[in-house]
């Protein structure tokens, strides 16, 4: 208790010290946290690197099909002779940019939605909640599945085999939990003391929803998104997985696996790597998400038990 | 709390109305259409597609379809599947019954193992049983539940071979063997990688859960109270700890049934387990708009009924929760 109390005098007393920093320095002490960080960024730099890598994730050369993983081929190759570490570092760019770009509009939604309805309150706030509502009620993954089975043969799939529209259509169906968490945190803003005071001031509400009460929103925000993310990387490669997400032949670790559930009883490898890597990619966000909410939440104590 | 009940049922209808019209709108708007398919295939000519559009209604105006369709759907008819011609109300009868047998059984062995694990991970809060089982469970959840999936066939049907007979350890597909229909044995066999494919991430969930409802219950006064008059420490935890803990896990329970649902769509698919979920897979295959929107409307009208479950649960299990 008394380590406690020291703590929080501690980061009192280094009031010069900005949020920002703070909230780094508490999520630095998170181990696990460190760990999801240090996979992330080295699966974002294969991401980034893949296009110069050596070998071309589309290209087929049948004399080399199935082969098994070697110095020459990391993660052996798939039945078209395509080297299959290519085709996952390739297919990595597609899922975080599924769940980076997806969480993003995701969460830009929620929080339009979520600070009108806390901001406003009255009709606007019961007309947004209700929406949000309707949109809870959608069986998400099964409507996921129907629009993307109705748009697989269209030219909607073909641009990137159809990545736009797969990011749309999941932020579409997942701004519902932001949206809450936004519009409650803006309720019980609305009704503090500093916020009157701004008013007071004559403050335009564009400054006043910006610089004076988003910011107190930020924390759950960011780390709704890290749940958001390993979300949208689940739903994409789930969908893939199933043929009704991104199109071949642009890889992503679900269409891998759903290429590779065919002769993966002879060949184990082509199924396994894949799935490895949205296991760690996801596992990694939830960990970095985990140190976030500790790192945010002034409860939790660091340190010894 | 009976009117109550009733006004919320008033209130779903609306809302079940409304889903509809949008799905059935996506489903008319997206390009392609219920004979996309055939369009490309040689062996069919342009009047036969015409007159199977003309025999479907295809060419009436979209609301005049929906109209169509709500109306025979008030009459307990979902209409007939582009695919097969078969009632698709009888289509969902043949196969709910798989379904909720799967659902059931994981979710039976979710609660089983769940419970137990949850309580001594937070009575024992950082022991090694504890560390164990978080590192699990977080594993558990973050693992995509389809690989979740090929990876026990290629473990357990793929490499471990039967003690007792030829075969596989686990079969990898299927309800019962092709000699044994109906064999109980036999089906609790074709159960075993599926169930646990479709538990892991609920096992995983729910014992965090508890595990975090259990470690704010037990610092709360009353369990002070329990100590200090000399209760047993099994007892305070067990009677006094664990019924509060449960309280809010089991109202999330009830609003995670549809979710339970969705994970079937793969958990079917990877087992050819002729349920809904495997039913919705190949209908999204064929484009049969009926079942589809059946399947759909389904899952809607289950989640509005297990968010209305978890609420009365919620009042039925806490008592100062009142609806009025």
């Amino acid at each position: 208790m008394t380590d406690r109390i020291l703590e929080l005098k501690t980061e009192t007393l280094q009031q010069e010290e900005s949020f920002g920093r703070l909230i780094f320095r508490r999520f630095l002490r998170h181990r696990l946290a460190i760990l999801g960080l240090v996979l992330l960024v080295a699966i974002t730099a294969l991401a980034l690197y893949a296009p110069n890598y050596k070998y071309d994730p589309e290209k087929i050369s049948l004399l080399e099909k199935l082969k098994s993983p070697s110095t020459e081929h990391l993660m052996g190759t798939d039945d078209l002779g395509r080297d299959l570490f290519a085709r996952v570092i390739n297919g990595g760019r597609i899922s975080l940019a599924v769940g980076i770009l997806a969480t993003g509009l995701s969460l830009m939604f929620g929080t339009l939605i979520g600070a009108a309805a806390g901001f406003y309150g009255g009709w606007v706030d019961n007309v947004l909640m209700r929406l949000t509502d309707v949109f809870l009620s959608f069986p998400s993954l099964f409507v996921l599945i129907l629009l993307g089975a109705m748009i697989r043969d269209t030219p909607l799939a073909k641009f990137q085999g159809g990545l736009i529209t797969i990011i749309l259509v999941i932020s579409v169906l997942s701004w519902m939990t932001t949206a809450r968490l936004v519009r409650g945190t803006f309720l019980s803003l609305r009704e503090m003391e500093y916020v009157e005071a701004a008013r007071a001031l004559g403050i335009s509400n564009t400054r006043l929803v910006l610089r004076h009460m988003l910011p107190n929103a930020l924390g759950p925000i960011i780390v709704q998104g890290a749940l958001q993310t390993a979300y949208s990387i689940l739903t994409e490669s789930g969908l893939s997985y199933l043929g009704f997400g991104i199109q071949p032949p642009t890889p992503t670790w679900g269409n891998m696996l759903n290429d590779a559930q065919t002769y993966m009883t002879r060949y184990p490898w082509v199924a396994i790597f894949p799935g490895l890597m949205i296991f760690i990619t996801v596992m990694s966000i939830n960990f970095v998400g985990d140190g976030l909410r500790d790192a945010f939440d002034p409860r939790t104590v660091y340190g010894k038990k | 709390m009976t009117t109550y009940i009733i006004r919320r049922f008033f209130q779903a209808i609306p809302l079940l109305l409304f889903i509809s019209i949008v799905i059935f709108a996506l489903l008319q708007i997206t390009p392609g259409g219920p004979l996309a398919r055939l369009e490309n295939d040689p062996t069919i000519s342009a009047q036969d597609l015409q007159l199977m559009r003309e025999r479907l209604g295809l060419d009436d105006p979209i609301p005049v379809q929906y109209a169509r369709w709500i109306s025979a759907v008030a009459r307990g008819d979902l209409g007939k599947s582009y695919a097969t011609n078969q009632p698709v109300l009888e289509m969902i009868k043949e196969r709910l019954p798989n379904t909720l047998k799967l659902m059931s059984t994981a979710f039976a062995v979710t609660i089983i193992i769940a419970i137990p694990i949850g309580i001594i991970s937070a009575v024992r809060q950082y022991s090694i049983f504890d560390h164990v089982v978080t590192t699990i469970a977080f594993a558990g959840q973050s693992i995509p539940i389809f690989w979740f999936g090929l990876v026990l066939i290629l473990v357990f049907y793929v490499t471990l071979d039967n003690p007792w007979s030829d075969g596989p350890l686990f079969p990898s597909g299927g309800i019962y063997s092709l000699d044994k229909q109906g064999d109980f044995l036999d089906g609790l066999w074709h159960l075993v990688l599926p169930v646990t494919m479709l538990s892991l991430a609920w096992v995983s969930w729910y014992t965090r859960f508890l595990r975090s409802s259990m470690l704010d219950v037990l610092h709360k006064d009353f369990i002070r109270t329990a100590r200090a008059k000399g209760l047993r420490e099994r007892l305070v935890q067990l009677k006094h700890g664990f019924p509060n803990a449960a309280i809010p896990m089991i109202t999330l329970i009830a609003l995670d049934l549809p979710a339970l649902f969705s994970g079937a769509i793969f958990t079917e698919t990877i087992f050819s387990w002729p349920g809904m979920g495997r039913l919705f897979f190949q209908s999204a295959l064929r484009r049969d708009y009926p079942v589809l929107m059946a399947i759909v409307m389904f899952t809607a009208v289950l989640i509005v009924l297990s968010n209305l479950l978890a609420d009365l649960l919620y009042a039925l299990l806490d008592p100062r929760i009142r609806y009025d």
